[in-house]
Protein backbone atom coordinates (compact mmCIF):
# COMPACT_ATOMS: atom_id res chain seq x y z
CA UNK A 1 0.00 0.00 0.00
CA UNK A 2 2.82 2.02 1.16
CA UNK A 3 4.42 1.58 -2.01
CA UNK A 4 2.51 1.79 -3.88
CA UNK A 5 0.74 5.70 -2.73
CA UNK A 6 4.75 7.08 -3.18
CA UNK A 7 5.69 5.19 -6.72
CA UNK A 8 2.18 7.07 -8.24
CA UNK A 9 2.82 10.49 -6.54
CA UNK A 10 6.46 10.13 -7.68
CA UNK A 11 5.50 9.32 -10.82
CA UNK A 12 2.75 12.07 -10.85
CA UNK A 13 5.53 14.43 -9.81
CA UNK A 14 7.57 13.42 -12.93
CA UNK A 15 4.36 13.81 -15.33
CA UNK A 16 4.06 17.23 -14.21
CA UNK A 17 7.59 17.82 -14.33
CA UNK A 18 7.76 17.29 -17.78
CA UNK A 19 5.40 19.35 -18.61
CA UNK A 20 7.12 22.55 -17.41
CA UNK A 21 10.90 21.33 -17.70
CA UNK A 22 11.83 18.63 -20.51
CA UNK A 23 14.20 16.28 -19.15
CA UNK A 24 14.05 16.38 -15.35
CA UNK A 25 13.66 13.51 -13.36
CA UNK A 26 13.58 13.15 -9.64
CA UNK A 27 17.30 11.48 -8.07
CA UNK A 28 16.86 9.55 -4.95
CA UNK A 29 19.94 11.48 -2.72
CA UNK A 30 22.56 9.02 -1.10
CA UNK A 31 22.27 7.79 2.43
CA UNK A 32 25.67 10.28 3.13
CA UNK A 33 23.45 13.03 1.24
CA UNK A 34 20.94 13.04 3.58
CA UNK A 35 23.20 12.46 6.27
CA UNK A 36 24.73 15.68 5.64
CA UNK A 37 21.65 17.54 5.34
CA UNK A 38 20.59 16.21 8.58
CA UNK A 39 23.78 16.82 10.52
CA UNK A 40 23.30 20.43 9.45
CA UNK A 41 19.60 20.83 10.62
CA UNK A 42 19.96 19.39 13.92
CA UNK A 43 21.42 20.85 17.07
CA UNK A 44 22.83 19.01 20.28
CA UNK A 45 20.68 19.66 23.36
CA UNK A 46 21.44 17.36 26.68
CA UNK A 47 21.95 13.91 26.72
CA UNK A 48 20.78 14.28 22.57
CA UNK A 49 24.53 15.03 20.97
CA UNK A 50 24.44 14.68 16.73
CA UNK A 51 26.14 11.54 16.63
CA UNK A 52 22.66 10.08 17.00
CA UNK A 53 22.11 10.86 13.26
CA UNK A 54 24.59 8.12 12.49
CA UNK A 55 23.46 5.32 11.81
CA UNK A 56 24.43 1.55 12.19
CA UNK A 57 23.92 -1.11 10.05
CA UNK A 58 20.50 -1.74 11.22
CA UNK A 59 18.74 0.96 10.82
CA UNK A 60 20.92 1.70 7.36
CA UNK A 61 19.50 -1.30 5.81
CA UNK A 62 15.86 -0.86 7.56
CA UNK A 63 16.05 2.79 6.16
CA UNK A 64 16.05 2.11 2.67
CA UNK A 65 13.54 -1.10 3.73
CA UNK A 66 11.09 1.26 4.54
CA UNK A 67 11.62 3.78 2.36
CA UNK A 68 10.42 1.05 -0.63
CA UNK A 69 13.51 -1.00 -1.02
CA UNK A 70 12.22 -4.34 -0.49
CA UNK A 71 14.69 -6.32 2.35
CA UNK A 72 16.80 -8.81 0.43
CA UNK A 73 16.07 -11.83 2.48
CA UNK A 74 20.43 -11.85 2.95
CA UNK A 75 20.15 -8.82 5.04
CA UNK A 76 17.20 -9.68 7.24
CA UNK A 77 19.35 -12.91 8.10
CA UNK A 78 22.90 -10.93 8.51
CA UNK A 79 20.61 -8.57 11.07
CA UNK A 80 19.01 -11.25 13.18
CA UNK A 81 22.17 -13.12 13.22
CA UNK A 82 24.45 -10.17 14.32
CA UNK A 83 21.68 -8.73 16.57
CA UNK A 84 21.10 -12.46 18.39
CA UNK A 85 24.94 -12.89 18.78
CA UNK A 86 25.04 -9.84 20.95
CA UNK A 87 22.63 -10.58 23.39
CA UNK A 88 24.22 -10.54 27.08
CA UNK A 89 21.90 -12.70 28.97
CA UNK A 90 21.76 -12.01 32.54
CA UNK A 91 23.30 -14.80 34.75
CA UNK A 92 21.08 -15.16 37.72
CA UNK A 93 17.80 -15.85 35.77
CA UNK A 94 15.66 -13.78 33.91
CA UNK A 95 12.69 -12.79 36.01
CA UNK A 96 12.50 -9.71 38.29
CA UNK A 97 9.84 -7.84 39.84
CA UNK A 98 6.21 -7.72 38.06
CA UNK A 99 5.55 -4.68 39.76
CA UNK A 100 8.96 -3.16 39.27
CA UNK A 101 8.15 -3.79 35.26
CA UNK A 102 4.44 -2.50 35.32
CA UNK A 103 6.19 0.70 36.32
CA UNK A 104 8.65 0.70 34.03
CA UNK A 105 6.00 -0.25 30.77
CA UNK A 106 3.91 3.05 31.90
CA UNK A 107 6.56 5.42 32.08
CA UNK A 108 7.04 7.24 28.74
CA UNK A 109 10.32 9.24 29.60
CA UNK A 110 13.75 8.84 28.55
CA UNK A 111 16.60 9.22 26.49
CA UNK A 112 14.73 12.61 24.87
CA UNK A 113 16.81 15.81 25.03
CA UNK A 114 14.60 17.17 27.22
CA UNK A 115 14.63 13.93 29.92
CA UNK A 116 16.96 13.99 33.13
CA UNK A 117 19.87 11.49 31.74
CA UNK A 118 20.65 10.78 35.37
CA UNK A 119 16.92 9.07 35.98
CA UNK A 120 16.36 5.83 34.44
CA UNK A 121 14.64 5.57 31.47
CA UNK A 122 11.20 3.82 30.92
CA UNK A 123 10.44 1.45 28.13
CA UNK A 124 6.85 2.96 27.45
CA UNK A 125 5.47 -0.85 26.55
CA UNK A 126 1.64 0.67 27.13
CA UNK A 127 2.46 3.19 24.09
CA UNK A 128 2.87 0.36 21.65
CA UNK A 129 0.68 -2.65 23.49
CA UNK A 130 -1.78 -3.98 25.27
CA UNK A 131 -0.79 -5.71 28.38
CA UNK A 132 -3.01 -5.94 31.69
CA UNK A 133 -6.68 -5.36 31.48
CA UNK A 134 -6.74 -2.55 33.92
CA UNK A 135 -4.82 -0.14 31.50
CA UNK A 136 -7.04 0.61 28.59
CA UNK A 137 -4.86 3.39 27.08
CA UNK A 138 -2.86 1.02 25.36
CA UNK A 139 -1.09 1.85 21.46
CA UNK A 140 -1.90 -0.96 18.70
CA UNK A 141 1.49 -0.19 16.78
CA UNK A 142 2.85 -3.60 18.17
CA UNK A 143 0.70 -6.69 18.64
CA UNK A 144 -1.31 -7.66 22.40
CA UNK A 145 0.15 -8.67 24.79
CA UNK A 146 -2.79 -9.44 26.83
CA UNK A 147 -1.76 -13.56 28.73
CA UNK A 148 1.46 -13.51 27.44
CA UNK A 149 2.82 -16.08 29.94
CA UNK A 150 -0.51 -17.54 30.03
CA UNK A 151 -0.23 -18.64 26.37
CA UNK A 152 3.36 -19.61 25.43
CA UNK A 153 3.81 -21.39 29.04
CA UNK A 154 5.71 -20.22 32.55
CA UNK A 155 8.76 -22.52 30.97
CA UNK A 156 12.12 -20.92 31.18
CA UNK A 157 12.54 -21.03 27.81
CA UNK A 158 10.07 -18.04 26.91
CA UNK A 159 11.34 -16.44 29.84
CA UNK A 160 14.52 -16.41 28.07
CA UNK A 161 12.94 -15.09 24.92
CA UNK A 162 10.76 -12.34 26.44
CA UNK A 163 14.54 -11.38 27.70
CA UNK A 164 16.55 -11.45 24.24
CA UNK A 165 13.06 -10.06 22.63
CA UNK A 166 13.58 -7.01 24.60
CA UNK A 167 17.02 -6.50 24.57
CA UNK A 168 17.36 -6.64 21.08
CA UNK A 169 14.03 -6.79 18.80
CA UNK A 170 16.13 -7.10 15.85
CA UNK A 171 17.71 -10.96 16.41
CA UNK A 172 14.37 -12.12 15.88
CA UNK A 173 12.68 -9.55 13.48
CA UNK A 174 15.08 -7.66 11.38
CA UNK A 175 13.52 -4.46 10.92
CA UNK A 176 11.09 -3.98 14.12
CA UNK A 177 9.44 -1.11 15.04
CA UNK A 178 10.61 -2.16 18.77
CA UNK A 179 13.79 -0.55 20.52
CA UNK A 180 16.48 -2.15 20.91
CA UNK A 181 16.20 -1.68 24.65
CA UNK A 182 19.16 -3.49 25.85
CA UNK A 183 21.28 -3.57 22.81
CA UNK A 184 21.17 0.08 22.75
CA UNK A 185 21.24 0.86 26.83
CA UNK A 186 17.76 2.36 26.81
CA UNK A 187 17.07 -0.38 29.89
CA UNK A 188 19.07 -1.79 32.54
CA UNK A 189 19.21 -5.49 32.34
CA UNK A 190 17.20 -5.53 36.23
CA UNK A 191 15.24 -3.53 33.95
CA UNK A 192 14.65 -5.72 31.66
CA UNK A 193 13.92 -8.78 34.03
CA UNK A 194 11.32 -6.69 35.75
CA UNK A 195 9.81 -6.56 32.19
CA UNK A 196 10.28 -10.18 31.49
CA UNK A 197 8.36 -10.35 34.69
CA UNK A 198 5.87 -8.50 34.12
CA UNK A 199 5.12 -11.07 30.66
CA UNK A 200 5.88 -13.78 32.40
CA UNK A 201 5.32 -13.84 36.30
CA UNK A 202 1.66 -16.04 36.64
CA UNK A 203 1.01 -13.40 39.38
CA UNK A 204 1.02 -10.42 36.83
CA UNK A 205 -1.69 -8.57 35.83
CA UNK A 206 -0.69 -9.20 32.34
CA UNK A 207 -1.65 -13.20 32.68
CA UNK A 208 -4.62 -12.41 35.24
CA UNK B 1 -14.36 35.75 21.36
CA UNK B 2 -16.00 33.74 24.18
CA UNK B 3 -15.76 35.09 27.52
CA UNK B 4 -12.19 34.12 29.20
CA UNK B 5 -13.49 31.84 31.34
CA UNK B 6 -13.72 29.05 28.69
CA UNK B 7 -9.66 29.37 28.31
CA UNK B 8 -9.22 29.67 31.99
CA UNK B 9 -11.50 26.37 31.90
CA UNK B 10 -8.90 24.86 28.79
CA UNK B 11 -5.76 25.72 30.60
CA UNK B 12 -7.05 24.43 34.30
CA UNK B 13 -7.92 21.51 31.56
CA UNK B 14 -4.34 21.66 30.18
CA UNK B 15 -2.57 21.44 33.20
CA UNK B 16 -4.34 18.29 34.05
CA UNK B 17 -3.06 16.82 30.80
CA UNK B 18 0.24 17.68 30.92
CA UNK B 19 0.85 16.22 34.48
CA UNK B 20 2.57 12.60 34.29
CA UNK B 21 0.59 9.95 32.65
CA UNK B 22 -3.33 9.91 34.09
CA UNK B 23 -4.65 6.82 34.43
CA UNK B 24 -6.64 5.69 31.31
CA UNK B 25 -10.26 6.82 32.66
CA UNK B 26 -8.96 9.92 33.74
CA UNK B 27 -7.47 10.81 30.28
CA UNK B 28 -11.05 9.51 28.20
CA UNK B 29 -12.43 12.11 30.39
CA UNK B 30 -9.95 14.50 29.86
CA UNK B 31 -10.80 13.81 25.98
CA UNK B 32 -14.42 14.24 26.62
CA UNK B 33 -14.22 17.46 28.33
CA UNK B 34 -12.13 18.93 25.31
CA UNK B 35 -14.85 17.38 23.28
CA UNK B 36 -17.61 19.36 25.48
CA UNK B 37 -15.01 22.88 25.32
CA UNK B 38 -14.87 22.24 21.09
CA UNK B 39 -18.90 21.68 21.26
CA UNK B 40 -19.01 25.36 23.60
CA UNK B 41 -16.54 27.05 21.46
CA UNK B 42 -18.86 26.27 18.32
CA UNK B 43 -17.62 28.32 15.51
CA UNK B 44 -14.85 30.22 17.66
CA UNK B 45 -11.57 29.29 18.02
CA UNK B 46 -9.03 30.93 20.26
CA UNK B 47 -6.17 30.81 17.26
CA UNK B 48 -8.28 33.97 16.20
CA UNK B 49 -6.60 35.77 18.71
CA UNK B 50 -3.35 34.75 17.34
CA UNK B 51 -4.77 34.93 13.56
CA UNK B 52 -5.82 38.73 14.66
CA UNK B 53 -2.84 39.95 16.24
CA UNK B 54 -0.70 37.86 13.06
CA UNK B 55 -2.44 40.45 10.94
CA UNK B 56 -1.97 44.01 12.61
CA UNK B 57 2.13 42.18 12.82
CA UNK B 58 1.98 41.88 8.79
CA UNK B 59 0.48 45.38 8.34
CA UNK B 60 3.08 47.34 11.31
CA UNK B 61 6.14 48.93 10.33
CA UNK B 62 8.86 46.85 12.43
CA UNK B 63 12.62 46.47 12.19
CA UNK B 64 15.35 48.75 11.72
CA UNK B 65 14.03 49.44 8.07
CA UNK B 66 10.76 50.18 9.72
CA UNK B 67 8.71 48.60 6.86
CA UNK B 68 5.61 46.43 6.83
CA UNK B 69 5.57 42.70 5.78
CA UNK B 70 2.60 43.51 3.41
CA UNK B 71 5.13 44.00 0.12
CA UNK B 72 6.09 40.49 1.15
CA UNK B 73 6.27 37.65 -1.87
CA UNK B 74 4.70 34.41 -0.45
CA UNK B 75 4.61 32.61 -3.75
CA UNK B 76 1.49 33.77 -5.39
CA UNK B 77 2.96 37.81 -5.68
CA UNK B 78 4.22 41.11 -3.42
CA UNK B 79 1.12 41.30 -1.06
CA UNK B 80 -0.88 38.08 -1.58
CA UNK B 81 -1.90 36.69 1.04
CA UNK B 82 -5.10 34.59 0.17
CA UNK B 83 -4.07 31.14 -0.23
CA UNK B 84 -0.47 31.50 -0.04
CA UNK B 85 0.02 28.70 1.94
CA UNK B 86 -1.39 26.03 -0.25
CA UNK B 87 1.54 26.40 -2.73
CA UNK B 88 3.83 26.33 0.07
CA UNK B 89 6.81 24.77 -0.04
CA UNK B 90 7.96 26.67 -3.11
CA UNK B 91 11.01 27.33 -4.92
CA UNK B 92 12.20 31.32 -4.78
CA UNK B 93 14.16 32.93 -7.31
CA UNK B 94 15.14 35.63 -5.13
CA UNK B 95 16.34 33.71 -2.23
CA UNK B 96 17.23 31.07 -4.42
CA UNK B 97 15.69 28.35 -1.89
CA UNK B 98 13.05 26.12 -1.30
CA UNK B 99 11.01 28.04 1.48
CA UNK B 100 7.94 27.01 3.75
CA UNK B 101 5.69 29.87 5.45
CA UNK B 102 8.21 30.28 8.39
CA UNK B 103 11.34 30.25 6.63
CA UNK B 104 9.64 32.46 3.98
CA UNK B 105 8.45 34.87 6.81
CA UNK B 106 12.07 34.73 8.09
CA UNK B 107 13.33 35.89 4.56
CA UNK B 108 10.92 39.02 4.51
CA UNK B 109 11.47 40.08 8.05
CA UNK B 110 15.26 40.69 6.87
CA UNK B 111 14.89 41.60 3.40
CA UNK B 112 12.06 43.80 3.86
CA UNK B 113 12.31 45.00 7.64
CA UNK B 114 15.91 44.70 8.18
CA UNK B 115 15.95 42.21 10.66
CA UNK B 116 19.07 40.11 10.53
CA UNK B 117 18.80 36.36 10.13
CA UNK B 118 19.49 35.63 13.79
CA UNK B 119 17.09 38.14 15.21
CA UNK B 120 14.07 37.01 12.82
CA UNK B 121 14.48 33.33 13.62
CA UNK B 122 15.40 34.09 17.54
CA UNK B 123 11.75 32.80 19.32
CA UNK B 124 10.19 30.81 16.66
CA UNK B 125 7.37 29.54 19.50
CA UNK B 126 5.83 30.80 22.15
CA UNK B 127 5.48 29.40 25.70
CA UNK B 128 4.10 30.05 29.05
CA UNK B 129 3.70 33.44 29.55
CA UNK B 130 6.19 34.42 25.76
CA UNK B 131 4.00 35.73 22.58
CA UNK B 132 5.78 35.60 20.01
CA UNK B 133 5.46 37.46 16.16
CA UNK B 134 6.08 33.81 14.09
CA UNK B 135 2.97 32.12 15.80
CA UNK B 136 0.49 35.25 15.14
CA UNK B 137 2.24 35.45 11.15
CA UNK B 138 1.92 31.87 10.69
CA UNK B 139 -1.74 31.75 12.34
CA UNK B 140 -2.92 34.92 10.17
CA UNK B 141 -1.44 33.51 6.50
CA UNK B 142 -2.61 30.17 7.04
CA UNK B 143 -6.38 31.13 8.07
CA UNK B 144 -6.40 32.82 4.45
CA UNK B 145 -6.46 29.36 2.98
CA UNK B 146 -9.41 28.40 4.88
CA UNK B 147 -11.47 26.27 2.64
CA UNK B 148 -8.62 25.86 -0.33
CA UNK B 149 -6.96 23.05 -1.70
CA UNK B 150 -3.63 22.44 -1.03
CA UNK B 151 -1.55 22.99 -4.73
CA UNK B 152 1.97 22.56 -3.80
CA UNK B 153 3.83 22.66 -7.83
CA UNK B 154 6.69 20.70 -6.82
CA UNK B 155 8.07 20.73 -10.62
CA UNK B 156 11.11 23.17 -10.10
CA UNK B 157 14.50 21.12 -10.15
CA UNK B 158 15.09 22.06 -6.06
CA UNK B 159 11.71 21.86 -5.68
CA UNK B 160 12.05 18.40 -6.85
CA UNK B 161 15.34 17.92 -4.90
CA UNK B 162 13.13 18.86 -1.81
CA UNK B 163 10.72 16.40 -2.02
CA UNK B 164 13.05 14.08 -2.35
CA UNK B 165 15.05 14.61 0.43
CA UNK B 166 12.35 15.13 2.86
CA UNK B 167 11.04 11.52 1.43
CA UNK B 168 14.46 10.14 2.47
CA UNK B 169 14.03 12.00 5.71
CA UNK B 170 10.82 10.24 6.84
CA UNK B 171 12.36 6.65 6.13
CA UNK B 172 15.53 7.64 7.96
CA UNK B 173 15.91 5.22 11.45
CA UNK B 174 18.08 6.76 14.13
CA UNK B 175 19.14 7.36 17.32
CA UNK B 176 18.78 5.12 20.78
CA UNK B 177 15.48 3.66 19.81
CA UNK B 178 16.04 3.27 15.70
CA UNK B 179 12.80 5.64 15.20
CA UNK B 180 11.71 7.56 12.07
CA UNK B 181 8.90 9.29 11.12
CA UNK B 182 7.54 6.14 9.00
CA UNK B 183 7.68 4.00 12.81
CA UNK B 184 4.46 5.85 13.74
CA UNK B 185 3.22 7.47 10.46
CA UNK B 186 3.85 4.31 7.92
CA UNK B 187 0.71 2.25 8.90
CA UNK B 188 -3.08 2.53 8.86
CA UNK B 189 -5.54 2.65 11.71
CA UNK B 190 -2.61 2.85 14.83
CA UNK B 191 -2.55 4.78 18.25
CA UNK B 192 0.21 5.77 20.38
CA UNK B 193 -1.85 5.24 23.78
CA UNK B 194 -4.98 6.41 22.68
CA UNK B 195 -4.23 8.97 20.22
CA UNK B 196 -4.96 8.04 16.51
CA UNK B 197 -1.83 8.14 14.12
CA UNK B 198 -2.23 9.58 10.81
CA UNK B 199 -0.40 7.29 7.94
CA UNK B 200 1.24 9.94 6.18
CA UNK B 201 2.34 7.45 3.26
CA UNK B 202 -1.84 7.71 2.67
CA UNK B 203 -3.51 10.55 0.53
CA UNK B 204 -6.48 10.83 2.47
CA UNK B 205 -4.72 10.76 5.97
CA UNK B 206 -2.02 13.11 5.26
CA UNK B 207 -4.32 15.60 3.88
CA UNK B 208 -6.00 15.49 6.79
CA UNK B 209 -3.00 16.32 8.83
CA UNK B 210 -1.52 18.38 6.54
CA UNK B 211 -4.24 20.93 6.18
CA UNK B 212 -5.40 21.00 10.14
CA UNK B 213 -1.93 22.60 10.90
CA UNK B 214 -1.26 25.09 12.65
CA UNK B 215 -3.14 24.17 15.07
CA UNK B 216 -4.46 25.99 18.26
CA UNK B 217 -3.28 22.79 21.04
CA UNK B 218 -5.81 22.69 24.35
CA UNK B 219 -3.28 20.97 25.99
CA UNK B 220 -0.76 23.64 25.90
CA UNK B 221 -3.13 26.96 25.22
CA UNK B 222 -0.81 27.81 22.25
CA UNK B 223 -1.11 27.99 18.16
CA UNK B 224 1.13 25.62 17.26
CA UNK B 225 3.00 25.89 13.67
CA UNK B 226 4.16 23.13 11.17
CA UNK B 227 7.89 23.77 12.09
CA UNK B 228 7.09 23.25 16.01
CA UNK B 229 5.06 19.79 15.15
CA UNK B 230 8.02 18.43 13.42
CA UNK B 231 10.23 19.81 16.39
CA UNK B 232 8.76 17.81 18.53
CA UNK B 233 7.98 14.97 16.58
CA UNK B 234 11.93 14.67 16.20
CA UNK B 235 12.24 15.47 20.10
CA UNK B 236 10.30 12.24 20.61
CA UNK B 237 12.04 10.68 18.28
CA UNK B 238 15.13 10.79 20.32
CA UNK B 239 16.89 12.83 18.13
CA UNK B 240 18.91 16.09 18.75
CA UNK B 241 17.02 19.23 18.32
CA UNK B 242 15.65 19.93 14.77
CA UNK B 243 16.57 23.85 14.39
CA UNK B 244 13.63 26.40 13.10
CA UNK B 245 13.54 26.96 9.54
CA UNK B 246 16.49 24.01 8.70
CA UNK B 247 17.24 22.47 5.34
CA UNK B 248 15.87 19.03 6.45
CA UNK B 249 12.67 20.24 8.27
CA UNK B 250 12.09 22.60 4.88
CA UNK B 251 12.45 19.11 3.03
CA UNK B 252 10.31 17.54 5.42
CA UNK B 253 7.27 19.93 4.88
CA UNK B 254 7.59 19.69 1.12
CA UNK B 255 7.15 16.21 1.38
CA UNK B 256 3.73 15.91 3.57
CA UNK B 257 2.51 19.13 1.84
CA UNK B 258 2.87 17.75 -1.76
CA UNK B 259 1.30 14.67 -0.67
CA UNK B 260 -1.34 16.65 0.87
CA UNK B 261 -1.84 18.10 -2.55
CA UNK B 262 -6.09 18.41 -3.18
CA UNK B 263 -6.85 18.42 0.68
CA UNK B 264 -9.11 21.41 2.03
CA UNK B 265 -6.94 23.73 4.26
CA UNK B 266 -8.97 23.80 7.90
CA UNK B 267 -6.38 25.83 9.68
CA UNK B 268 -5.55 27.26 12.52
CA UNK B 269 -7.87 23.73 13.56
CA UNK B 270 -8.10 22.66 17.41
CA UNK B 271 -6.24 20.06 18.62
CA UNK B 272 -6.07 18.35 22.08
Amino acid sequence: MKKKIIVASALLGAAVGCSHMASYAPVEPTNDQVKAVLKGSFREVGQAKLDRIDQDDVQRICSAASAGKALAKEDAERIEKSQLAGIKYPADGYMGDWKAGEKIAQQGTGKQYSDDPAQPAGGNCYACHELTKEEIAFGTIGPSLRNFGKVRGFTPEVQKYAYGKIYNSEAYSACSNMPRFGHMGILTEKQIKDVVALLMDPQSPVNK
Amino acid sequence: MRPNRTIAAALLLAAGLGAGSPGAQEKSKAIQEIEKYRAALGDDNPAELWESRGEDLWKAKRGPKNASLEACDLGLGPGVVKGAYTVLPKYFEDSGKVEDLESRLVTCMVTLQGFTPEQAKKDPFGGPGKKVPMDALVAYVAAQSRGMKMNVAGTHPKEVEAYEMGRKIFFYHGGPHDFACETCHGADDKRIRLQDLPNLTKTSDAQRAYTTWPAYRVSQGEVRSMQWRLNDCFRQQRFPELEFASPASIALTMFLAKNANGGVMNAPAIKR
